[in-house]
């Protein structure tokens, strides 16, 4: 579990990133916060593994506040994907992979072994290993960005943006790889987007971001589609516009539904999934 | 001190020299190195060319370079010629790479929406690549400059009277204040056309200008 | 081309291995010279330049310092320092002319190189928890070496045309054929020791060039970087570029 207790993240020019923020991510669930740029959400992430330091306020892992922890120490025992996959360019996927267990020690064998066992949890042909980042596609990288990120088997993932950088087929293919991981994997993760359909298709909790990290609405996709709770969480959704706002039309073979410009989306089944 | 104080009419006279002899090789350095740069931007060919000749130049050390241009273009070894055409020949071979890579720096996207709105290549180099080139082309000239003012100084190797002459015959005479004057004012002379440059720079693009601190 | 001819056979000629100066001697010196002050300047400039780079710390005392040596003219500089430590100590002034000429480009390419490393491959380092001394020494160094190593080539040919210049203040090193035979009138001397003068930058400008392809890590390809990213490029160019 990570707790974050009214935290705040003021930089020297002033900008105020994340003011007086309380959340708790429940663990082996993942957690989406999603917002526009400003909201402060990747801040908030960075904040775990002390990428950045709060102004004040604390965030406890498991109890244990993170400053209490050593920076180093803590970033080795978390894992990380960033948007790039930001790769060592100067080595080989499988060296990029066994970072972390070369840095905590693990003999280089062993480091290997674990490292192959993750490019196939990732879904990467093991014939890859030997190449450098910059003879993948970028979805390749990013499944090695992922990999590095699990090798040590940390408990929490933390994502930033991990597909946007990606084509839409690319991206959509990377969605349904991470449900399926997360299936195998039951890791706390944490994942930052700005992309609400991202959000609702991945997070078991969404957390909707307003400027300076003022949380908007917490609580499962259902719940926020069903009840946004203001104003800017319905505007910020699309619950009135767009394929989330739809209407039913009856038709002679049945109901189907149709969304604002008179586009059929989808045809309405009777009974519950 | 004293030494400058008593001498301040001889500085005076040698700077301007200096200023004279720097002045044309900065301006043809820049004249020739537009054109070259275009070249070595827009082709492959003369991109190998051009740079790997450039870079050529560039590693003759001066006194070497003086010794070679007078039996190439038969001018004479102790002459201002000499070294105003060995001063323009480093002065071309920085500022080509400069604009070449000024041409490059210009967003390509940018390039193509002046081809959308019809732009045809002559006015579109002019009006479009050479002015966004611009701060980049700066820089070299600013190099340029400063470079050439200090290299100025071996003329006085070659017989050549400028504020070099301040550092052999201060040597000479073993006056300290007499060639530190000479450094000094070289380093003065060179800061100065820097900011000149810079100012110029400013009138010439106010678009790169930065907005007044938020 | 008689000039060149006769130039040509000066430095051929049985004369050079003799004399006052013999040219093997020259070449020896202004070579030792040349080491001697790159050394002695990398061995300063090269650590402060990383930590400048890796920390941002003093990033614009070595951009002022940079840019102001360029204007530093090296003939005086050399003469200056030649008075200043006294016409007996004429090696140790003048090696430290050298010295304080090539440290600002080679400082520059050891900033410039670490500096210009991807923020986001630094991100990316940092974030599977290297230290910082990790972070500098695993991915820092080897992917800036190229730029630190553009920086040595450029203090390099910097300091053999200094050498070339300090010719007039002692009977050593290849600028003293010129400066003699500029006295002598002895065009022949002047034009052969330019020739060799040159052939001595060409080849070490060329062995850096080798050297500097050869350290780029593999699986960055230079080409790609270069053409990807035109402010990497112009900092190249701008490290590259000092007066002679």
């Amino acid at each position: 579990m990570i707790e974050f207790r009214s935290v705040t993240k003021t930089y020297p020019d002033g900008t105020v990133a994340v003011a007086d923020f309380d959340l708790v991510v429940p663990p082996h669930r993942t957690t989406v916060l999603v917002g526009s740029s400003g909201s402060g959400k990747t801040t908030l992430l960075r904040m775990i593994n002390r990428m950045v330091e709060p102004t004040s306020g604390t965030i406890e892992i498991d109890g244990t506040s993170v400053l209490d922890r050593d920076p180093v120490q803590l970033r080795r025992s978390i894992g990380y994907v960033l948007q790039n996959g930001g790769l060592l360019p100067h080595q080989r996927v499988i060296d990029n992979v066994t970072t972390v267990l070369r840095l905590t020690g693990t003999p280089k064998r062993a480091a290997r072994e674990r490292a192959l066992e993750v490019l196939d949890v990732v879904g990467l042909d093991r014939s890859l290993a030997e190449r450098y980042p910059s003879q993948l596609s970028g979805g390749q990288q990013q499944r090695v960005g992922v990999a590095r990120a699990l090798a040590a088997d940390p408990n929490i993932l933390l994502m930033d943006e991990p597909f946007g950088a990606v084509d839409p087929i690319v991206r959509a293919e990377l969605q349904t790889e991470t449900l399926r991981l997360q299936q195998e994997l039951n890791k706390t993760v944490v994942f930052v987007t700005h992309d609400v359909d991202e959000a609702f298709l991945l997070g078991d909790q969404v957390v909707i971001l307003q400027e300076g990290a003022h949380v908007a609405q917490i609580g499962s996709p259902s719940e926020i589609i069903e009840n946004p709770a203001s104003e800017f969480v319905a505007s910020f959704i699309g619950v009135e516009r767009g394929t989330r706002a739809l209407h039913t039309k009856r038709t002679d073979r049945g109901t189907v539904l149709v969304d604002t410009a008179g586009r059929t989306q989808g045809v309405l089944v009777e009974g519950t999934a | 001190m004293t030494w400058v104080l008593d001498n301040l009419d001889l500085i005076g006279r040698l700077t301007v020299e200096h200023l004279r002899q720097s002045a044309l090789p900065i301006l043809l350095g820049l004249l020739v190195s537009v054109p070259a740069g275009w070249l070595a931007f827009r082709f492959r060919l003369t991109r190998g060319l051009l740079l790997t000749a450039v870079g050529l130049l560039y590693t003759i050390p001066s006194l070497a370079l003086f010794a070679l241009l007078p039996p190439l273009l038969g001018i004479s070894f102790l002459s201002e010629v000499n070294l105003i055409i060995a001063l323009t020949v480093y002065a071309v071979a920085i500022m080509t790479r400069f604009v070449a890579d000024a041409l490059g720096s210009v967003e390509p996207s940018v390039r193509q929406s002046a081809v959308a709105v019809g732009y045809g290549p002559w006015r579109r180099f002019w009006q479009v690549d050479l002015p966004l080139a611009g701060p980049v082309v700066l820089a070299g000239l600013r190099v340029t400059a400063v470079s050439t003012i200090s290299l100025a100084t071996v003329g006085i190797l070659i017989g050549i009277d400028n504020l070099g002459y301040l550092f052999t015959n201060g040597y000479q005479r073993q006056i300290v204040a007499e060639v530190l004057a000479g450094v000094v004012a070289v380093v003065a002379v060179a800061l100065l056309v820097d900011l000149l440059l810079v100012l110029v720079g400013r009138l010439l693009m106010p678009w790169t200008r930065r907005r007044a601190a938020t | 081309m008689n000039l060149f001819a006769d130039a040509i056979a000066w430095i051929f000629s049985p004369d050079r291995a003799t004399g006052a100066l013999p040219l093997s001697e020259a070449i020896g010196t202004h070579l030792a010279f040349t080491a001697v002050a790159v050394l002695l300047a990398a061995l300063l400039a090269v650590p402060a330049g990383w930590v400048i780079g890796h920390t941002g710390r003093g990033r614009e005392f070595a951009v002022a310092l940079s840019g102001a040596a360029r204007a530093v003219p090296s003939f005086g500089l050399v003469l200056l320092l030649v008075l200043l430590l006294g016409v007996t100590h004429k090696v140790a002034a003048s090696t430290t002319a050298f010295v304080l000429l090539a440290v600002p480009p080679i400082l520059a390419g050891a900033y410039t190189g670490v500096e210009a490393v991807d923020r986001r491959v630094v991100d990316g380092a940092r974030s599977v928890g290297m230290t910082p001394g990790q972070v500098l020494r695993k991915v820092e160094v080897p992917l800036g070496l190229p730029l630190l190593i553009g920086g040595l080539r450029s203090a390099t040919l910097q300091v053999v045309a200094t050498v070339t210049l300090a010719g007039y203040v002692g009977s050593w090193g290849l600028g003293f054929y010129i400066v003699q035979g500029i006295q002598l009138r002895d065009f022949s001397q002047i034009l052969g020791a330019a020739l060799v003068i040159v052939v001595l930058a060409v080849v070490l400008d060329l062995l850096f060039a080798l050297l500097e392809r050869a350290v780029v890590p593999r699986g960055v390809s230079a080409r790609r970087a270069e053409q990807s990213d035109p402010a990497r490029r112009r900092r190249r160019r701008e490290v590259a570029t000092s007066a002679t």
